[in-house]
Formats: structure tokens, sequence, C-alpha cells
């Protein structure tokens, strides 16, 4: 089912954040969302999510409005990774891993086999299995990250809505988690994933929606939208191809200079 | 450990203390003296010791579990039930009882202690329905406990006799010295059905560690926790505080205790921190009461006394752990 916005306003604290944002997020494609700090990419996301209610307009799952489906449903369907990956209490990553069964499972109900067969998929996807027992804020910033996209996997959704999950990874890490999810859409699932580097959005994308001011500048595809004149506009610097017919696009220089 | 043995080996420990809690005092009365007919002892078990017994260990599980729900609640491993100002609440109700109607009967004491605390509750159960922040929570919580102390100093300062201050002064200070069936009729249902509330929270409180955001996301209702933690906590610590007056430090320091023996997930503390309570509750005070002297030290002076240093040295040890 795809994701769609439609004429979305979101304000907030009485602040407008977004204008009429129109988007459709296919499913088995993933989105990047791109834009300067404070574009409202964030605030996109959490519309997704049901977390952001909207001041005029929808976002809607497969027709129907995200933030009237009951919260257990919407949970199931679509995961959300947030920004920070806040781990406040030092359990372990299997049983961290196992809170994303949260909708899954009946309020006082132990975990069912079910839910163990989901969460060792969802670790065994990661590469996390062997992590299971460790500490999850002992872990290393690239094995925190594949334990909480597994958290996210093992609810088995739909959707999976990723705020900056590349933050803080070395770019072997970065490589690693872009390529799983490269692996989910494979397997049907729809991601919307925050980025700021123009560089991995390329090599990730099918497509961008580029945002300046919480307005849409460009939404296409990829080697579109990633190029010198919207990116210059979104971010207010001069942006070069590189010469070597990869289709990357840099920033090379500040625009106002 | 395993969480199972854990909880097996808190309920005998809670059974121990509750039988010492019957023999202990400044008259030792043995098990054999129970079933001896016409012992004068009898009395001193089922009139004085058992009813003291049983607040104990209803006080001291809803202190443990409020405390173990609240630092889940809040991610905050400070927080324990003084902090949302349920406490301070309830023992200015009980002061003004005591003060301004003179009263002396458990049942008035109890109204209005109870009274004042959900006073409290309610103006933080607003508050959790107007904003989703556990920042503006804790904050709500300290200027109501500060407001509470303040009124109750002043009322102490105006007091009209010295007996009054004497009366106030000695019941702030938490005791079960003395309390009879009356008081424990009253409170334990109160304890009881604010202690389920609590135990309800413990899916949620796992979600949390995640943060506020992943928890929503993962299809929990945050506004119910919040008010499952405020009725809840309301209705044990008040009915506890409304009986025995105001004893810290159990709430903070039980939780604390546990998390090395069943680790840190929230939802895996709430039994054995409401276990762990009642065991520490009822083991303080029998102890309290084999001070020399005519007069028993204060329960919640001897927690203090005992659980600072305590609390000292359990920070030293632990300050390599993540959840300090």
């Amino acid at each position: 089912m795809d994701l769609t916005v439609t004429g979305l306003d979101v304000t907030l604290g009485g602040r407008p954040v977004l204008h009429g944002i129109d988007a459709i997020f296919p499913a088995g494609r993933i989105t990047a969302v791109l834009g300067a700090n404070g574009s409202g990419k964030t605030t996109l996301l959490r519309t997704l999510a049901g977390l952001a209610k909207p001041e005029r307009g929808h976002a809607m799952l497969g027709g129907r409005i995200v933030t009237d489906l009951d919260s257990r449903e919407r949970a199931r369907a679509i995961g959300y990774l947030p920004q920070d990956g806040a781990v406040h209490w030092n359990i372990n990553a299997g049983d961290l891993v196992m809170l994303g069964r949260t909708p899954h499972r009946s309020p006082f109900a132990g975990p069912s086999p079910a839910d163990w067969e989901a969460v060792m998929a969802a670790m065994s996807a990661t590469a996390t299995l062997e992590l299971a027992d460790r500490i999850a804020t002992e872990l290393s910033g690239g094995e925190r990250a594949r334990v909480l996209l597994a958290r996210v996997l093992a609810g088995d959704p739909q959707w999976l809505l990723a705020d900056e999950p590349l933050a803080s990874l070395d770019p072997a890490h970065q490589l690693d988690l872009l390529a799983r999810f490269r692996q989910l859409t494979e397997r049907g699932m729809g991601v919307v994933i925050v980025l700021h580097d123009l560089v991995q959005a390329a090599r990730i994308a099918d497509r961008v929606l580029l945002l300046r001011e919480g307005r849409v500048v460009a939404f296409g595809p990829a080697a579109e939208v990633l190029t010198p004149e919207p990116l210059g506009r979104a971010y207010g610097v001069r942006v070069a191809m590189v010469p070597d017919g990869s289709g990357l696009a840099l920033p090379v220089a500040m625009d106002r200079i | 450990m395993k969480r199972p043995v854990l909880i097996a080996g808190l309920s005998a420990l809670v059974l121990l203390f509750f039988f010492l809690s019957l023999m202990a005092g400044k008259v030792w009365v043995p098990l054999g003296a129970w079933w001896l007919q016409g012992d004068p002892r009898w009395l001193i078990v089922t009139e004085l010791r058992l009813p003291r017994a049983l607040l104990g260990i209803g006080v001291g599980a809803a202190l443990g579990l409020s405390g173990a729900v609240l630092q889940g609640y809040l991610r905050n491993p400070l927080a324990d039930p003084a902090v949302v100002g349920i406490s301070s609440s309830a023992a200015l109700g009980a002061v003004v009882a005591i003060l301004l109607l003179s009263a002396t009967s458990p049942l008035v004491i109890f109204t209005c202690a109870m009274a004042a605390a959900c006073g409290a509750m309610l103006v933080l159960a607003a508050l959790a329905w107007r904003t989703r922040s556990a920042v503006a929570f804790i904050l709500a919580g300290t200027v109501l406990a500060s407001l509470a102390g303040a009124v109750t100093a002043f009322l102490i300062s105006i007091a009209p006799n010295p007996w009054a201050t004497a009366e106030i002064i000695d019941w702030i200070m938490g005791s079960l010295t003395d309390r009879s069936f009356d008081e424990a009729t009253l409170a334990l249902p109160f304890i009881a059905v604010g202690c389920a509330l609590l135990l309800c929270t413990g899916r949620t409180l796992d979600a949390l560690t995640l943060g506020e955001d992943a928890a929503r996301t993962l299809g929990l209702r945050l506004e119910r926790t919040q008010l499952l933690v405020v009725l809840g906590t309301g209705l044990s610590v008040g009915a506890s505080v409304a009986v025995t007056g105001v004893v810290g430090f159990v709430g903070l320091i039980v939780p604390h205790l546990l998390r090395p023996l069943v680790g840190a997930r929230p939802s895996a503390l709430l039994v054995p921190s409401a276990l762990g309570g009642a065991a520490l509750v009822l083991a303080a005070d029998s102890l309290v009461r084999l001070a020399p002297g005519a007069s028993e030290i204060r329960l919640g002076v001897a927690m203090a006394l005992i659980g600072t240093p305590f609390f000292f040295a359990m920070l030293l040890r632990m300050r390599r752990s993540a959840w300090i």
C-alpha cells in the first residue's frame, strides 16, 4: 500500500512547518527526504508515522488517514526509526528487539513462538544475532544502528520510516545499512528515509523529495532531483556534477558568497 | 538471576520478615507463645503487631512499586514517589486534619490525607492530559511537593500549642507505631487498587526505553499510561502516607537494589520492587522497635539514616554502570 500526503499543512507550537505538501511514496521503493536543517524533514516523517497531526490535509496509508487508524493497526503497518536512537535503560539487545513485537502482543502475555520467530528473523537479517545478550547501551554505533533497525523489522511492518539513520556511522557502516534497506524493498517494504548526504541519497534512493522551508522544491526520480538546479535552490549552495558520469552531485560553494 | 527465582526468594523474605515482625519488639514473643491459650502476649501480636505488619507489607509494596514505575515512566533513576508531590500533599492533608480539625480518629486523618493526595493527583492528571512531556510532569510534581511542604511548615509555625506541633512533626516523620486494624482496613484497599493500576503499566514502560516517539509508534497510548501512573501512585502512595506519614527512600532504593539482579527492563522490575519494598519496610519497622529507650526511632528517620550511606555506597560501587 502506498503512503500519500495531500495538501499537508503542519504547525508546531503555532509555527507553520510544512505547507501544502503533496507526495506519493510508492510501496517497495526507497524515497529519500532531503533538505536543509529546519526544512521540515523530520516533521514530515513524524506526520507519516501518525505522531504529528496535520493542520490541513492528510497523510494516508492505502486510502485511510494515518491518524484515524487504530494505534495498534498503525503500529503494525508503519515502523518508525527515530532520529536520536535513544536507549534509556541498559537492557540487552535481544529484549530491545522484542520491543518491536509490542503491537502484536496482548498486554499481559509473554512472547509467543511467533514473536520469537520474528525477533530471530529480524536479528539474522541485520546480522545482530550474536549481539542478543549484549547490553544495548554498550554497543558500538554501527551495532546499535543495526539492533535498532532489527527492532523495527521485528514488528514486520509494510513501511519503514527512518530519520537520519546514517548519522554518526562510518562509511562502511553507512553502506552496510543502506544495503539492508535495499534488501527490505526487495521484500516489498516501502522505505522513507531522511538523509543529509547527497552521495548516499544518489546511491540508495529511487525517488527524492526535496524540501525547503516546509515546501516541496522537487519530487521525482533521484536522477532528476539530485541535480545542480533543485539542490541549489533547496540548500542555497552551488552544486556541481561529478564529471565522471556517475551522476553524483556535490555541493561546491555557498551560493551567497 | 532468573526472575521467577528472584520473585520466589523475595516472597520468602517478605514472609520471613512478616513473622519476625510479629515476634520482635520491646517484648519478644516467640512463635511457640502464639499457640499457648491465655498467654497475654497473644494480644500484643494480634492487636498491635499484626495490623502493623500488614500495613508494613502494603506500604512497602506501594512505595517500592511506585518507585519502580516512576523511574521507568520518567526514565530517570532518581525518581521516587516524593518527586511527584503525592507524599507531601497527603502529609499536608493529615496536618490540616490534626491542626485545624483537631482530629485524632484515624478515619478523619485518613480522609483528609487522601483528599489532599487526590487533589494533587487531579492537578497532575489535568496536566497529564494537556501536556505529553515527562519533564513538565516531574516539574509540576516537584512544585506541588514544595508548595505542600511550605504550607505544612506554615501550619506548624501557627500551631496553637506545642502538643499540636509535636503531634504533627511526629506524624510527618513517618511511623507504623500503634497502627491498628482501623488504619489497615482503611488503607489496604486503596493500596491494592493503586498497585493493580501500576502493574498495568509494564509494557509501556518497556517501550519507553526507546523514547516517547518510538513508544507511540509501537501502538501504545502514553496519555493512558500517564493517567495510570498518576492514579496508581496517588491511590497507593496517598493511602500509605495517610496512615504512616512520609517514609522516604524506599521507592528510590528498592529498584536500584534489584536492577543488578533482574536487569534494567522496567516491566521485569515491577513485581520484585513491590516485594522488595515490602521486605525492606517490614525489616526496618522490626529494627526500629528494638532500639534502646522507651520510644521507638521513627520509621521515616530510620529509613533515611540507613538509606543515605547505603545509597552512597551503591553509587560508588555502580559508578561505572550506565544507569547512573
